[in-house]
């Protein structure tokens, strides 16, 4: 069996004239945690929706544990959306949607060992007091750690996160990424995570991704923030960037 | 009332009213959670083309009616995913289009098209055995599939992309919902008119939104009080003679109100 999770071959988007992904290869390893880092338009979301199936490539193709996207199960893939996109309109509670992740459907009337499976899993992201709590009233922050409870409980191989931190405080946007960072090491999931947040990228995740529609780098991350590398990823922004980790400097 | 319930047309119309309710807030739920509450208007609007279409041509107007609206409501999935236009776009062209036709068959239709206008309005109070065997195979229909698919149809209204990354296939359950819509409104046109179906879908499920904890709870509420609105709409416009479908209707919309009132407090 190959020791790679996700590898993508040749994989082009085009919306209408507009490429999105210009033949991005990359092979991500079993137990990684990627960075996804580029400007908006990027095409950093729509790598992860491709992988999804939510999109179709316009050529080449993935494979996720050697095997073709199409041929995969549900439940191999967890996916944390952007918090922006959630419909807080819809009537449910916190539970309920752990619940979804764990049946791959909505869940009508609860079994009592699912519920506990459910709170196991929000006690885990510290979010089990809000269990019954409807989503229209929950915060960012909440409503991102109970999104990650669904993924925990459903245990899959692969974890994305789109852009986690978005609205979200930095105490919480700290605390969740350790929590991402801690069940990456702990479970061994391979993770994705789009981030515009590099000083959270560089301390969390073990590789970086630099993507701007093509993709400009791969790899370890102490190698990832060059000057010619940034340059390239936000070129058309037109400015130098400097980097500061306080581990190291880049002009 | 027991002399009101013996009788004959109200049995049939409360046999009706009571099934037609259960399913049109079944479904509503998902039509108002996905905002397309326009689509019962279009749908029974194209209903309306079909009823032309079949007295111009002098056969049954439902055996035309029924494929008629079914081909607009493919069509209404088929276009909104092939064109990228929005869901009350398509909805909007092609129910101006069935309407359209359904004005120039009555038009060319030499005799007087009162059988059409009928349909405008339906006539609960006059409901045959047939028509409560048809209501009685739909709603068997729609319980069997919303048994197989209320989890899955729920999933993807909540969320369209998690349901995809979760292998669900959302489109054929969106082509799935559209279609039950156009028979359920097919079938309803003739009981409770076209002008008055869309309400059906949409005011029962909207009411159980404010008060519902869950989607759960929402599809049960909506049914209920969809069956009850009908139960009590048809018995009160006997006693004050006003047409059935309106005080329906009116009745829903009350209820509504007084949710969203007792949920104020």
């Amino acid at each position: 069996m190959s020791q790679y999770a996700i590898e993508t071959i040749n994989l082009s988007v085009k919306f209408a004239e507009n490429t999105v992904l210009d033949n991005i290869n990359v092979r991500i390893e079993k137990g990684d945690f990627v960075g996804i880092i580029g400007p908006n338009g990027s095409g950093k979301t729509t790598f992860l929706k491709v992988i999804l199936n939510i999109f179709e490539p316009t050529s080449g193709h993935v494979l996720i544990f050697d095997r073709d996207l199409k041929d995969l199960p549900a439940g191999v893939i967890g996916y944390v959306p952007q918090i922006k996109t959630i419909d807080r309109s819809f009537p449910a509670t916190a539970l309920e949607l752990v619940l979804s992740g764990i049946h791959n459907r909505w869940v009508g009337l609860k079994k009592r060992s699912d519920e506990k499976l459910a709170l196991e899993a929000l006690e885990l992201v510290g979010a089990a007091h809000y269990a019954k709590e409807q989503i229209s009233n929950l915060s960012g922050g909440q409503l991102q750690r109970v999104y990650l409870a669904r993924c925990f409980a459903s245990n899959p191989k692969i974890l994305f996160l789109d852009e986690p931190a978005t609205g979200v405080d930095l105490v919480c946007e700290s605390s969740i990424n350790e929590l991402i960072e801690e069940y990456n090491k702990i479970r061994g999931v391979t993770i994705l995570m789009v981030t515009h947040d590099w000083t959270a990228a560089y301390h969390h995740t073990n590789k970086i991704m630099l993507l701007n529609k093509q993709l400009v780098y791969f790899g370890d991350k102490n190698e990832a923030f060059t000057e010619i590398n940034l340059q390239k990823t936000f070129s058309h922004l037109g400015h130098k960037h400097k980097v500061s980790f306080g581990l190291k400097n880049y002009e | 009332m027991s002399e009101l319930l013996s009788l004959g047309f109200m049995q049939r119309a409360l046999a009706v009213g009571v099934l037609l309710g259960a399913i049109s807030g079944f479904l509503g739920v998902f039509v108002v959670q996905r905002r397309m509450s326009f689509l019962g208007s279009g749908l029974s609007h194209a209903a309306f083309g079909g009823v032309a279409l079949g007295i111009f041509l002098s056969v049954e107007p439902m055996f035309v009616a029924l494929p008629f609206t079914l081909i607009i409501a493919f069509l209404m999935v088929y276009l909104k995913k092939q064109t990228r236009l929005a869901a009350d776009t398509t909805i909007g062209i092609l129910f101006s289009l069935a309407m359209a036709l359904g004005i120039v068959f009555l038009a060319l239709n030499e005799n007087y098209s009162a059988d059409a206008y009928a349909y405008l309005f339906g006539s609960i109070l006059n409901v045959t055995i047939t028509d409560i065997v048809v209501v009685v195979v739909l709603t068997l229909i729609i319980s069997i599939f919303g048994k197989i698919f209320w989890g899955r149809w729920a999933y993807s209204t909540f969320d369209q992309e998690l349901a995809i990354s979760s292998k669900i296939p959302v489109e054929l359950d969106e082509y799935m919902l559209t279609l039950l819509t156009a028979l359920l409104i097919v079938v309803s046109i003739k009981v409770v008119g076209m002008l008055l179906i869309g309400a059906y879908l949409i005011i029962p499920a909207a009411a159980a939104r404010i008060v519902a904890r869950s989607f759960y709870q929402m599809t049960l509420l909506s049914s209920i009080i969809a069956v009850v609105s009908s139960i009590f709409g048809l018995i009160l416009s006997y006693f004050i003679d006003l047409p059935s479908g309106a005080v329906i209707i009116l009745l829903q919309t009350l209820i509504l109100i007084l949710l969203a009132i007792l949920k104020k407090f």
